[in-house]
Formats: C-alpha cells, sequence, structure tokens
C-alpha cells in the first residue's frame, strides 16, 4: 500500500478557535477518501493545510512523501486541488483559464494543448471553451474547476465539496468521473452528503470540531447503528402476537420492537445480537410456523443517522 | 521566472479583457495632456521642453496608480482564486513579481501613449531629448513606486475601495514628505535627523531633479529601493496571512 497524502497531528487555530485539532490520517494510492463533518468541523481548513494554502501551527503533511511545508513547489506540482466554490478568474474564457493553468502546470506547446483537450473531454466543457467563465451556469463553473484540477493528472486529487449545488445529473457526473480516475490516485473528496460517500468512497472519516471522530469505510460506519442488520417485518394485526413470539424464540434475536399498528398492519423489528445476519432464520421460523407476512427487509443502519449519532454523541460529551 | 511571465501574461491580459486598459490609457493621455496645455502652461511658456507635462505626473499617479493596484491582491481574495493561485507551484514572490511586472508594463504602455506630446515638442523647437528621456525614465519609476505601494497595501484586505484609500493616502504623504504638511508635523519633536531623513523620502524632490534632466544615482536608488521594499513587504503579508 503506497501512502500518497499523510497528515502528521495537524493543528490550526484562528485567535481563540481551534479549527483543526491534531488531525492524523492517510491516503493510499487507490483510495477515494470520504472527509465527512458538519459545516465548520475543520474540513477545508485540513485540505487547505494539506494542499499548501494554509501554513499549520503544528504538525506536517507530505505529499508522496514530500513536506508541503519544506518543499511547497513540489509538493503543490503533485496536487489537483479543487477549493471550496470552485474559484476561477472569471473573466477569463475556460478554453484560456485551463491553457493558463496548464503553463503554470509546466506544459507547452502540443503537450499544452493535447492536456487541455484531455481535460476539455473529461469534464465535458467542450461547448463552453470560448465563454467566460463568468458567464457559465454554477455546473459548469465547477466543470472548469474539476478540469483545472486534473489537468495534470495529478498523484493526488483533494477536492473541497466538488458536488455542492450541483443537480442530480451533474451530481452523477462529477461522481462517476471520480470513480473512473480513483484508481491509480490517492483522491480526498469533502462533503456534507452521505450518500456520496456510499456512492464514491472507499472509506470515510468523520470530523467534529477539528477531530476526527469516526474512520472507516461506509459498511464499518453503518454497523456502528444499533438498527444495522435488523430485520423489520410488517404483519396483519391478527398474526402480530404470534410472530412476535416466534422472532423472540430465535437465539439470534436481542429484542423484538413493536411499531404502533396502522390500517390493520403492525411493525415488528427484530434487533439481532451483536450485528450479526439474521434475515435467513427469521424467514425460515417464519415459513416454518406459515404465518403470512406483508413486508420483509434487513435495515442496513442509514449512514446519515450514524453521523448524526456520532457528531451530537461528541458534542455531548464535549460539553460535559 | 518562467512562472512570473506566465502570471504577468495572464494580468496583462484581464486588464485588456476587461476594458480596465481602455479605460485607464484614454484618461490617462486625456489628462496628461489636459494638465500640460491648460494648468502647465505649455504653450504659453514658450519653451521648448516637456516639463509643463511630466510636472504633474506625481498627482495624476496619485489618483491612477492606486486604482490599478487595488484589484491586484484583494479582488484575488474576495473572489477566492488567492486560494486556487497559491495552491499552483508557484512561490509567493514569483506571483508578487508577476502581477507587479503586468501592472507596471501596462502603466508603461499608457506612458508611450503620450509620445505625441514629444513629437509636437520636437515640431514646434529643439528640445533637449536627453531631458526628455530621463523625464520618461524618471515617471516610468515613479508609476512603479506607487505600484509597489498600491499592490503591498492591496494584500492586506479584500476591500477594494479600502484598498485605494489607504494607499492613495500613503503615496500622497510620500509625495508631500519634502513640504511643510508633513515635516511641520515631526519637526517640534522629531530630532533634526530624522526630519532630513523623512524630507529625502520626497517623491517631488526626486522627481523635480529627474525632469530636469539630473538623474542622479541616489534617484534611482530611492525608487528602486522603494519598489523593492514594498515589494518585499508584500510577500511577508502574503506569507503571513498564510499563518495567520
Amino acid at each position: 500500500m503506497q501512502v500518497l497524502v499523510e497528515a502528521d497531528r495537524l493543528r490550526k487555530t484562528f485567535g481563540h478557535i481551534v479549527a483543526v485539532d491534531e488531525i492524523s490520517l492517510k491516503v493510499a494510492k487507490g483510495e477515494v477518501l470520504g472527509f465527512l463533518g458538519p459545516n465548520g468541523a475543520g474540513k477545508s481548513t485540513t485540505m487547505k493545510m494539506l494542499t499548501g494554502f494554509l501554513e499549520p501551527d503544528a504538525g506536517t503533511a507530505r505529499i508522496c512523501g514530500i513536506s508541503v511545508s519544506e518543499r511547497p513547489k513540489e509538493a503543490k506540482a503533485l496536487i489537483g486541488y479543487l477549493p471550496e466554490g470552485a474559484p476561477a478568474y472569471g473573466d477569463m474564457t475556460a478554453g484560456a483559464f485551463l491553457r493558463f493553468i496548464a503553463e503554470i502546470r509546466g506544459f507547452d506547446g502540443s503537450e499544452k494543448a493535447k492536456r487541455v483537450a484531455a481535460a476539455v473531454e473529461r469534464t465535458g466543457l467542450e461547448r463552453v471553451v470560448e465563454q467566460p467563465i463568468e458567464t457559465l451556469s454554477k455546473g459548469f463553473k465547477r466543470r472548469v474547476g474539476l478540469a483545472q484540477a486534473i489537468l495534470h493528472d495529478p498523484a493526488v486529487l483533494i477536492m473541497d465539496e466538488p458536488t455542492d449545488g450541483l443537480d442530480p445529473n451533474q451530481k452523477h457526473h462529477v461522481r462517476s468521473l471520480i470513480a473512473e480516475m480513483a484508481k491509480d490516485k490517492a483522491i480526498i473528496v469533502s462533503t456534507h452528503i452521505l450518500e456520496e460517500v456510499e456512492a464514491v468512497c472507499t472509506r470515510a472519516v468523520v470530523i467534529d470540531r477539528g477531530r476526527i471522530v469516526a474512520d472507516g469505510t461506509a459498511e464499518e460506519l453503518q454497523r456502528r447503528m444499533p438498527y444495522h442488520n435488523a430485520v423489520a417485518i410488517k404483519v396483519d394485526a391478527a398474526h402480530v402476537d404470534a410472530v412476535a413470539s416466534a422472532l423472540g424464540s430465535l437465539s439470534g434475536v436481542q429484542q423484538v420492537e413493536r411499531g404502533a399498528i396502522q390500517n390493520g398492519h403492525a411493525q415488528l423489528r427484530a434487533i439481532p445480537k451483536g450485528g450479526s445476519m439474521i434475515a435467513p432464520e427469521v424467514a425460515a421460523i417464519l415459513s416454518e410456523r406459515s404465518l403470512p407476512v406483508a413486508e420483509l427487509y434487513v435495515e442496513r443502519g442509514r449512514l446519515d443517522e450514524v453521523f448524526r449519532k456520532i457528531t451530537s454523541e461528541e458534542g455531548l460529551r464535549h460539553h460535559a | 521566472m518562467r512562472n512570473v511571465l506566465i502570471i504577468a501574461k495572464r494580468e496583462l491580459n484581464a486588464y485588456f479583457g476587461t476594458g480596465l486598459a481602455y479605460v485607464f490609457a484614454v484618461i490617462f493621455v486625456a489628462l496628461t495632456g489636459a494638465f500640460a496645455f491648460f494648468i502647465g502652461n505649455f504653450f504659453e511658456r514658450g519653451q521648448a521642453d516637456l516639463q509643463a507635462f511630466f510636472q504633474y505626473h506625481p498627482w495624476l499617479y496619485l489618483l491612477l496608480v492606486p486604482a490599478v493596484a487595488m484589484r491586484l491582491w484583494a479582488e484575488e481574495r474576495k473572489s477566492g482564486t488567492i486560494e486556487l493561485l497559491m495552491t499552483l507551484p508557484v512561490t509567493t514572490g514569483e506571483a508578487i513579481l508577476g502581477k507587479f511586472v503586468a501592472a507596471w508594463a501596462f502603466i508603461g504602455f499608457a506612458l508611450l501613449l503620450t509620445v505625441p506630446m514629444w513629437i509636437t515638442v520636437n515640431y514646434l523647437g529643439e528640445p533637449d531629448n536627453g531631458v526628455i528621456l530621463t523625464s520618461y525614465i524618471g515617471s516610468f519609476l515613479m508609476a512603479g513606486a506607487f505600484l509597489a505601494i498600491g499592490s503591498c497595501i492591496s494584500a492586506l484586505t479584500k476591500n477594494q475601495v479600502i484598498a485605494f484609500i489607504v494607499a492613495a493616502t500613503l503615496c500622497f504623504l510620500l509625495v508631500m514628505s519634502g513640504s511643510d504638511l508633513v515635516l511641520n508635523f515631526f519637526r517640534g519633536w522629531a530630532p533634526r535627523v530624522l526630519v532630513d531623513a523623512i524630507s529625502s523620502l520626497s517623491f517631488l524632490t526626486h522627481f523635480d531633479q529627474i525632469i530636469r534632466g539630473v538623474i542622479s544615482l541616489s534617484s534611482l536608488f530611492f525608487y528602486l529601493s522603494l519598489i523593492a521594499f514594498f515589494l518585499f513587504a508584500n510577500a511577508i503579508i502574503i506569507e503571513q496571512r498564510k499563518a495567520a
């Protein structure tokens, strides 16, 4: 596993406010790291330190082993960065802007033209290349920012809220672009949209109040949910007691929750011991006792509930 | 060096792309002409030189150069492009120099557009063209010093109006530092050496010498060191913002 991005106890304060409090993380080649957190958690500040825009008060950021604060120019050459809001020189046309970036990135002549054309094609900018950036829609502006970030095919790609404010089609496009490039890069994507983590990230880090509060795959995060792998069942009100006792008799079931009766149907939820998979046993016992079921599904534990749980628990502990 | 030129090229394109270049050039040429003819009494003096023309450059620069300089960094901060620029593989020095060189070259271009004045005076009489050349050089250097001050101030704020007012005031004080307006403030309490030092900072004194044809080493050094000093301060401010 080749580590391309490394943050070592990064810390940043603004006056009395600790924006980032000793964040350490590693991102390897092939990983897409989702950087999650409520607004103001320190996501952007961390990214600004990784890309060399802000100097950390303490700690080091390394890109491919190169210290960002000691050898900034070399480190920055390896990064593609999309800052929050995708800033660009509005008076330039998309094409002129990308040519400027290509020149700064060290490309000349035909190589420059090739790089710009490739980035334009990848981000679907062909139609607007000759338009001033300030006249473009939000979606296209974001794509110009993306094109700028991937133009030099960087080893490390850091994107601050790349899909914020885009419509569903555009979001899908950006996500598939990220997935396409993931293989041979280390990618960090900050977001507060959880579906994005499930869609593109191989790993998620949740930060809150400048600290990492969770680190793992989307799957691992979901496992922290109490209802993970719980089996939800909808049955006719007449069979409610029978089904409940059948579920209660299973060894893998820790608890059976009963919901209110609505339109003659009742909702039951079997919560497994230790989050194990109990659906086969549940299905088996119900058919064995020939109990009719209207609906049966396995709950995965929704990521945004995990997120709320983690960040609000942290908040409570913080205030205690 | 390569990066300085790339950034300068982008900046220059922005001047011409946004129309700023045309507005500035037209107003600069019109005002220098108007000052020379109506206030400087170019014809009535009956002398074949351009003193009447150059004499008002410090006052024009006072208004126009901070207007060019105010956007250099304040606009980058406001629009967030500074984050883009400073995360590209360029050093702070390259970015500052690139922007400065572009703005300076652009003012030089506006200055070149006043060449018809030179043609006129050569048509009317036989001026000392050596003096006119040193005056052009002196005027260009002075514009550079104003610009460096403006660039430095612009890095302090994201508000272009503030950048303009502060830079214009600072430039005004430097222009006037040889006059009683500034010196009387210090005379009461400051030692003689300091008063003399402040008085020697005067843009006007140095510029007056130059447009009389005396381009001394100390005047050259004065303007060039001012430029270097304020661009260096500019770099410190940008770096400081990174750490803050």
